[in-house]
């Protein structure tokens, strides 16, 4: 199928990306024409067929409940672009009124 | 011979026998990368994006060079083996490590301006593994950008050369491990493949490279682009090398859950076996057209070269391979959509600020990923939004089922498979870049065997012409494909067929970066 500019600028909204007018031009044609090769799979008669996200059948894979020693947190905070008090720091969510 | 010029196994001899010091067999390399790496000699290297200080006789297999922790950890190894202390079988020898692969005391960049200067809190299993059996890291490596490339050109910090032509790409997404091995920069590397990145680059280079059996290699600290795919495995010189390599990274890891309890039988020990009597499949949908004539022409040499040790040649059929390529750009795309959420400008790397925090996300993600890590987190969304998952994902998922499938009756027929590594040798740098879709058909021999999970091995198989350069010697890879866990079967018929053959894997001619 041909993706749109319109199709390639919603996309790019749940993917998080800010793309430039350009960059949406570039890519609704070769979006579309990646997407017209990948579509071959639905020629595959695959009805039944179980699909396999993992090449082994893996279930539940658990560990025992037990503490562990996390990474220490001056550690991780010290790798944020931005942290205070302790914490993470990110733009305001909630805004006031809400 | 140059230390550098020697295998991982001949290094091993003369460090145990004291011959040479591990100190000695560092500062060899360390100066091998800076003569022909692009870096000053003698001292740690941390590249910065983009790398303009290259020029085009420089490898630049080498994102960050560590050459003060690896001076220590040598000499560490020398204090012990001289106080008589029990060491690995490969300590002290030298190693480079794929950026994408956490180290801590060094960034990983993941060959991405999004994680550029990211200094990882933490050691990946793999690494702890190596430096647990004192290999000596020399440095990281550089890579595709989230190892999303077949050409090593979607790096962040500028590309990286093949040692054999320095006009010609390495192949990728390893292509910086892959460079480091044939460029004589480290006799071991490692790389990771999820649909063909350790086996394309060692097929275009002349060297060894293989991906494990799924689940055999700890992912832990492994930055993840398609996490049912993504495989670390070793590049090596030798058939050998590589299986002592493999042999010191695998095995379960509690901390990662896609981690198997199993481990292929020992991959030493029936590797001088021979091959007399196997039955080698040669797969009807991974040859012909599309595949350059010099590629053939040696991958049918190979094929009398196995029946001339014995082996029997069969014709088998992987019905939905040709299926391969467009499931795989379709599951690879879409398991990196979903793990790349995690670069949000929160927890590290690029933040750029924004009033809101969605916009926030949006502007770090558009500055932090360059136009291929864009492209597929766009068809990954694409392909499991609302409307479209069942036409593409799903589908996607239930043509790798029958392609396992298809393995599965294959080697009923036959005890290993092979085809061509790739259907090109070396192309020139910015021959593909242009066309997403002409690079993402490199993959196109490699992307069956990822996603069944079955181990797969590149080894060179010799030397031809490139379309565009007839007078040309370029390697050729042959790939080894084995069933789920039996990675110790392409280890022998890997080096049964390296033992015959007798190819050099060093650089040679007018084009190759220079060799003592």
């Amino acid at each position: 199928m041909a993706l749109s500019a319109d199709e390639v600028r919603h996309v790019a909204r749940l993917a998080r990306l800010a793309l430039t007018d350009s960059e949406v031009e570039a890519l609704a044609p070769q979006l579309s024409q990646i997407l017209a090769y990948a579509e071959q799979v639905g020629e595959v008669a695959a009805q039944d067929v179980e699909p396999t996200t993992h090449p082994f059948a893996l279930r539940d894979v658990s560990r025992p409940d037990e503490p562990r020693p996390s990474l220490p947190r001056e550690d991780v905070l010290a790798a944020a672009p931005h942290a205070e008090q302790d914490r993470f720091g990110v733009p305001r969510i909630v805004s006031e009124e809400g | 011979m140059a230390l550098t010029n020697l295998s991982a196994v001949e290094l091993a001899e003369k460090l145990r026998a004291m011959d040479v010091s591990a100190v000695e067999v560092v500062d060899a390399h360390l100066d091998r990368i800076a003569a022909i790496d692009g870096v000053a000699a003698d001292g740690d290297v941390w590249r910065a994006s983009p790398a303009d200080e290259l020029t085009s006789r420089d490898v630049h297999a080498y994102l960050h060079v560590t050459a003060t922790a690896a001076r220590e950890h040598a000499a560490d190894v020398d204090r012990r083996r001289a106080a008589g202390d029990d060491l690995g079988p490969l300590a002290g020898v030298p190693l480079a490590l794929k950026d994408v692969l956490t180290m801590r005391g060094a960034p990983t960049t993941v060959g991405s301006r999004m994680l550029e200067g990211w200094l990882p809190p933490y050691d990946a299993t793999v690494t702890e593994r190596l430096r647990a059996a004192d290999i000596v890291v020399l440095g990281k490596t550089n890579m595709d950008e989230f190892a999303m490339g077949s050409s090593t050109e979607n790096s962040a910090y500028g590309p990286t050369r093949n040692p054999w032509d320095l006009g010609r790409v390495p192949g990728g997404s390893s292509g910086g491990s892959a460079a480091a091995v044939a460029g004589l920069m480290a006799p071991l590397s490692i790389g990771t493949d999820t649909g063909g990145s350790i086996r394309q680059p060692a097929a275009l280079t002349g060297i060894v490279g293989a991906k494990p059996t799924y689940g055999t290699v700890s992912r832990y600290g492994l930055v993840a682009f398609a996490s049912s795919l993504d495989q670390a495995g070793p590049f090596a010189r030798t058939v050998e090398d590589a299986a002592h390599l493999q042999t010191l990274i695998h095995g379960h890891d509690p901390r990662d859950s896609t981690s198997i309890t199993d481990t292929p039988a020992d991959l030493l020990a029936t590797l001088r076996d021979g091959i007399d009597g196997l039955r080698i499949g040669v797969v009807t949908e991974l040859q012909g057209d599309g595949y350059e004539p010099g590629v053939r022409r040696v991958f049918d040499e190979a094929l009398e070269r196995f029946e001339r040790l014995g082996a029997k040649i069969v014709e088998v059929s992987l019905p939905h391979a040709d299926y391969g390529l467009p499931a795989y750009y379709l599951i690879a795309p879409s398991e990196a959509s979903s793990n790349l959420a995690r670069f949000d400008g929160v927890r590290y790397g690029l933040r750029v600020d924004a009033p809101t925090a969605e916009e926030m996300n949006a502007a770090t993600r558009a500055a932090g990923f360059g136009p291929e890590v864009k492209r597929r987190i766009m068809i990954g969304t694409h392909a499991l939004s609302s409307g479209y998952y069942d036409a593409y994902y799903l589908q996607a998922s239930k043509v790798r089922t029958l392609i396992a499938q298809d393995f599965v009756s294959a080697f009923e027929q036959a005890d290993v498979l092979v085809s061509p590594t790739s259907p090109t040798v070396a192309f020139g740098l910015g021959d593909k870049t242009a066309d997403p879709l002409a690079m993402y058909l490199n993959d196109v021999a490699t992307v069956p065997a990822s996603l069944a999970g079955i181990p797969a091995l590149s080894l060179p198989a010799g030397t031809a012409e490139a379309p565009d350069a007839p007078q040309a010697s370029l390697p050729v890879g042959l790939q080894i494909m084995a069933p789920l866990l039996r990675d110790d079967l392409m280890y022998r018929v890997g080096w049964a067929f390296e033992q015959d053959l007798g190819f050099t894997p060093i650089p040679a001619g007018d084009t190759a970066v220079e060799v003592q």
